[in-house]
């Protein structure tokens, strides 16, 4: 019985480590944010959960079938070369399955809850796992425009679960994910150069060089940063969280600014940090603000 | 350059929920000017301390500090101007941008003569202020007796920005490692006088 618990303890890490909590976590934030920001209410704990366990299986599912599918770039890389499937600790055919339940479930259970949010589900599953992943992934270094596009995706359920319906501001908080991603990827692709040149896939700094690379992040932020803010005002927010709103934005633009004047190794992984902390602070002011409406 | 302790790192995440709240609640009912000069100032200590936390102290080697540090006692004090004598706003916007603009240019072109003193008496005159116009306001009874608690948060500010100041110029009075120490306190301390000194004033 205990060698059975241990085992199960042990294959259970594994399936963890293959749904990039963090990653997992910050979109499910989005999608938290996006619920929230519609005004709906919020203490429907029923819904909110609902969300949260269909959000997750959907999100950490189409992360799974992507390790699944990247397993040989993994190998190749030393950032990744020892995930669960590169070290051969878990069969590809146990991630596919683990993968496919999981994202199957997931839109099983959203389409349970509403037709709307289980249609913007399943186009976040589609466009991340099918399109970007299987498609572009290996061809072209615009495939993460299509990785933004999913990206956006929570945010956007989140929102038309609360609202019934696509409205402009879920449009934007969608965009102000979308233009984010770039931000995010970019700093990680310069960052790990080396392993993404020899694993074969093709990246912005490879294709078009750093400092066209670093002119991109610096666009990209300005555009998440304008989208997020439109959306905080669609969402009618007081003036002191616009405040703080525009605060966390002069930071992003300040740094990527600097990142693009006084380019370095260290501002890059600063970047990359401050990036994260942009997205989850915005969406946990969106939550708290949504209270206070 | 020293690591950094798991609790300077909780003082600095603390300080920047502070300045937080001061920007979205602790300011809201003042005048405009005021508000943007109040959000500049702690919405600089903010993105520091954000910063510091994820750089570590070796943005302090930075260029950058110097105007970052020079904003934030700026910022105040034009914000406490603009609160309790705003007879003297404009003038003190004005000595504010061009003070701004000499340490800038001293900083950043060839100027390094006139540098210290241009930067020490941007700094004298707005820390005065910081530290000296609460306790007059308060003594006055101009303002609430808990208003008091923003100059010891301008006392403060003082401090650390002398103790940056030294470990900048590379002579510092006290032992770099003691100042690293002891900056994550003093950022912290202070933003929590000035939210409770407000919060007292209104």
């Amino acid at each position: 019985m205990n060698s059975f618990l241990t085992s199960l303890r042990s294959r259970l890490r594994l399936y963890w480590q293959m749904t990039k909590s963090l990653q997992t976590g910050l979109l499910l934030v989005t999608g938290l944010a996006g619920y929230m920001s519609a005004r709906c209410p919020v203490l429907n704990w029923t819904t909110l959960l609902q969300l949260t366990g269909s959000l997750f299986l959907a999100i950490s599912g189409s992360t799974v079938v992507n390790m699944w599918y990247d397993r040989d770039i993994d190998a190749r890389m030393k950032r990744t070369c020892s995930r669960p499937l590169p070290r051969q600790q878990i069969h590809p055919r146990e991630a596919l399955l683990l993968g496919l339940s999981m994202s199957v479930l997931g839109l099983l259970w959203a389409y349970a809850l509403s037709r709307g949010y289980a249609a913007v589900v399943f186009a976040g599953f589609f466009f991340d796992v099918v399109v970007y992943t299987f498609w572009l992934k290996r061809r072209s270094a615009w495939s993460i425009v299509w990785g933004g596009v999913s990206g956006g995706m929570p945010v956007l359920a989140g929102r038309v679960l609360g609202l019934g319906s696509i409205d402009w501001v879920g449009v934007a908080l969608s965009l102000a994910v979308l233009f984010w991603i770039p931000t995010h990827i970019m700093t990680f692709s310069m960052r790990f150069f080396e392993d993404y040149r020899q694993a074969g896939v093709p990246t912005f700094p490879q294709t078009y060089g750093f400092r066209a690379t670093r002119l991109a992040i610096a666009v990209s932020s300005v555009l998440a940063s304008l989208s997020m803010g439109v959306a905080f005002i669609g969402v009618g927010m007081t003036w002191g969280y616009l405040r703080l709103m525009a605060v966390f934005s002069a930071g992003l633009l300040l740094l990527a600014g600097y990142s693009l004047k006084h380019p370095s190794e260290r501002m890059n992984f600063g970047l990359f940090k401050y990036a994260s902390l942009f997205m989850l602070g915005s969406m946990l002011l969106m939550i708290f603000a949504a209270q206070s409406l | 350059m020293a690591k950094m302790t798991h609790v300077s790192r909780l003082l600095l995440l603390l300080t920047a929920l502070l300045a937080a709240y001061q920007i979205v609640v602790g300011i809201d009912a003042f005048p405009t000017l005021a508000v943007v000069s109040f959000t500049v100032a702690f919405g600089i200590l903010l993105l520091a301390s954000l910063l510091l936390i994820i750089l570590g102290y070796e943005i302090l080697a930075s260029a950058s500090v110097l105007i970052a540090s020079t904003l934030i006692p700026l910022g105040v004090s034009l914000g406490l101007i603009a609160l309790y004598l705003p007879g003297y706003s404009v003038g003190y916007l004005v000595f504010s941008l061009l003070g701004l603009l000499a340490v800038f240019v001293t900083r950043t072109m060839t100027f390094k003569r006139v540098a210290v003193p241009v930067f020490a008496g941007v700094h004298g005159v707005s820390g005065l202020i910081i530290f000296g116009l609460p306790l007059w306001m308060s003594l006055s009874g101009r303002a609430p007796a808990g208003f008091l608690i923003a100059g010891l948060g301008g006392g403060l500010m003082g401090v650390g920005g002398l103790l940056l100041a030294f470990l900048k110029s590379g002579k510092p009075i006290l032992s770099e490692k003691t100042i690293l120490t002891v900056l994550p306190v003093l950022l912290f301390l202070m933003t929590l006088a000035y939210v409770i000194g407000f919060k007292m004033s209104t």
